[in-house]
């Protein structure tokens, strides 16, 4: 007797759960040779606001976990990524329709760039902090601190999931939480790196993910006054310019897209691009 | 829908509640009125109260919607750690809730601890209604809020302290546990008397909310009962919750409640308002409320002196919402005051 396939319904990340857009819509996934894939949830602007206050609400938490803590967080997603390392390689070839074992290479990158990112996590504060040198009997201080809620386009081509990582993984670091727009023609392994934070021990609303129209909710995430950084890392074929001006209105920090072979390369300036420098004065206690 | 005939209007409430009951205010004969009220359907209310919230509101309406929530707000802080200061901030909310914004509608009134009236008085300066029909009213919660756990000369003298400082709303809590246990008598004549001291030197008389705590009551019809109960004894207004137990104000308990109060205003053309407090925190919650009141009772009830919603974060909710109409992109909480 055959068996019936029973296909994935792939939905949102939000809040830590997994929504379908509130809008109803779905939009099908094709492979790079016009085959049905799968559908997925398209997002709207009202889910990317969802995720917003998602975002926001669980900033207090992540922010102030320790880094220690934080690092072992992120890291512990790279060791269940690499635990799923088969369903990402399946997804990959079927969407990118490149080899098994171009697919496995691109799988090994992400989990690399996330173990390399999450070693980061209470070493950034030492490099990029400081104490001032003042004079007089004052210690003074400057520490980064992570800046709020982080908006991302991630990559529209090259690797879907190493893409994704590479613009995910150093917004957290610092405390950041992240809304993340996916690569639209191919969302899956975003999906299933949703399920992999699901079950690993990010606290919900950490990371929320969105698939569907970064042209749609671009826009929205920009002007949004609650969004503090918006990384436009794979807006490049958007009208980004205008984006940045929308985001200028509320204070909103804009990271420019970038594109090629080394687009997001792992580096510390992507981890400090979403800090926001504290410097304070205090008293040396009597000698 | 309850078959009680109608009752020509009578001079006094008190007399008309007694003619509506048949007697004294005893036990025994508000029992049986009470009970001989029809059940409440509850599985029909709470599918009802699931309709009403699915309504489709357009921008246009939404944003007189918003504006109206603004303008029904009790503004409310109960805390332990409410300070002279405090009240004054708040206050300065109430009367300018969105500063970048002048065309900004004020809320209705301040909800603040018996103690804190003279402040609030004080800080609305000629802003406060006192007696007008313009302004900012001063609404305290009284009888030993939130329990209502004293002796009635306590809870007596609390609400005529609270009146005496320049309230003009007195917010009371019902003897939940007399209640429950049947004595209704008991719960009755505590509104009646808590009633008759609301009334100021002057003659003038206090607005009474009567909070029903429908989060202690267990059951629709305990809810409906204890509604009927506080208006034949003259509350001017019945208020779901005291906002600090949960559950506070459902859809459904809020719904029911408008129901009687439809009810009383065909029995006798008088008309009670209904105030939901506790839990409302969204302005996409207090739409529901807006259209319940406004398919139930009509829109004749959507003024502050028939309906308001207790609240202290549902402003800000409102807020960002009437910023990103204006604006045409989300606001956030950086964008509202804290409190």
């Amino acid at each position: 007797m055959t068996r019936l396939a029973v296909p994935k319904t792939y939905k949102l990340y939000i809040g830590g759960k997994f929504p379908r857009s509130e809008s109803g819509r779905v939009y099908a996934v094709a492979t790079p040779g016009g085959d049905f894939l799968a559908n997925a949830a398209q997002a709207s602007r009202k889910d990317a606001r969802d995720a917003v206050v998602a975002a926001r609400s669980a900033f207090a938490g992540w922010s102030r976990a320790t880094p220690y803590n934080r690092g072992q967080v992120l890291y512990r997603i790279a060791e269940l990524l690499e635990g799923r390392r088969a369903q990402f390689v399946e997804e990959i070839v079927q969407s990118e329709g490149v080899s098994a074992s171009a697919a496995g290479r691109q799988v090994d990158e992400a989990v690399d760039r996330w173990v390399w990112y999450a070693g980061w996590a209470d070493k950034y504060a030492q490099v990029a902090g400081n104490a001032n040198p003042v004079s007089g009997p004052y210690f003074n201080i400057s520490v980064p601190e992570p800046t709020g809620v982080v908006a991302i386009i991630a990559p529209q081509s090259g690797g879907s999931l190493l893409g994704l990582v590479s613009a995910v993984a150093p917004a957290l670091v610092s405390g950041n939480t992240v809304v993340v727009v996916a690569d639209e023609t191919r969302p899956l392994s975003a999906i299933t790196l949703g399920e992999v934070l699901a079950t690993s021990d990010v606290p919900g609303g950490v990371v929320n993910i969105l698939t569907g129209s970064p042209a749609e909710m671009a826009p929205w995430l920009a002007s949004h006054a609650d969004v503090n950084a918006i990384d436009l890392l794979g807006a490049g074929d958007l009208d980004w310019v205008h984006l940045e001006i929308d985001a200028a209105e509320t204070l909103t920090r804009v990271l420019q897209p970038e594109s090629g072979a080394d687009a997001a390369a792992p580096s510390l300036a992507r981890i400090l691009a979403f800090t926001e420098t504290k410097t304070v004065w205090h008293t040396k206690g009597l000698l | 829908m309850t078959s009680i005939p109608v009752v020509a209007t009578q001079p006094s409430t008190r007399s008309r509640a007694l003619a509506l009951i048949g007697g004294e205010a005893t036990d025994a004969n508000l029992r049986r009125y009470l009970h001989g009220i029809p059940g409440i359907d509850a599985v029909g209310l709470e599918q009802r109260a699931a309709a009403l919230g699915t309504r489709s509101i357009k921008t246009s309406s939404k944003k007189r919607a918003i504006d109206t929530i603004i303008g029904l707000i009790d503004l409310t802080t109960l805390e332990g750690a409410d300070t002279p200061g405090k009240v004054r901030s708040l206050v300065g909310k109430a009367l300018t809730p969105d500063p970048g914004d002048p065309g900004c509608p004020r809320v209705a009134a301040v909800c603040v601890y018996g103690d804190m009236v003279p402040y609030t008085v004080e800080a609305l300066g000629s802003a406060h209604a006192a007696g007008r029909d313009q302004g900012i009213f001063v609404a305290s919660v009284a009888t030993a809020f939130p329990s209502g756990r004293a002796s009635l000369a306590v809870k007596l003298a609390d609400v005529a302290d609270a009146v005496a400082a320049g309230a003009d709303e007195i917010d009371m809590v019902i003897d939940r546990g007399a209640f429950l246990s049947g004595r209704f008598g008991q719960v009755y004549d505590e509104i009646v008397a808590v009633k008759e001291a609301c009334r100021r030197a002057d003659g003038s008389v206090a607005h009474l909310k009567v909070i029903l705590e429908t989060g202690e009551l267990n059951t629709y019809d305990n809810v409906r009962r204890a509604s009927w109960l506080a208006i034949l004894a003259g509350g001017d207004f019945i208020k779901t919750s005291t906002g600090k137990m949960q559950p506070a104000a459902t859809l459904p308990v809020t719904l029911s409640m408008i129901e009687v109060v439809r009810d009383w205003h065909r029995l006798t053309g008088a008309r009670v308002g209904v105030k939901p407090a506790g839990g409302i925190r969204t302005s996409k919650d207090a739409i529901k409320y807006l259209v319940a009141v406004a398919e139930t009772v009509g829109e004749d009830w959507l003024t502050p002196s028939l309906f308001r919603f207790g609240a202290s974060s549902l402003l800000n909710d409102v807020l960002m919402q009437r910023q990103k109409m204006r604006d045409g992109h989300y606001s956030g909480p950086d964008y509202v005051t804290i409190d």
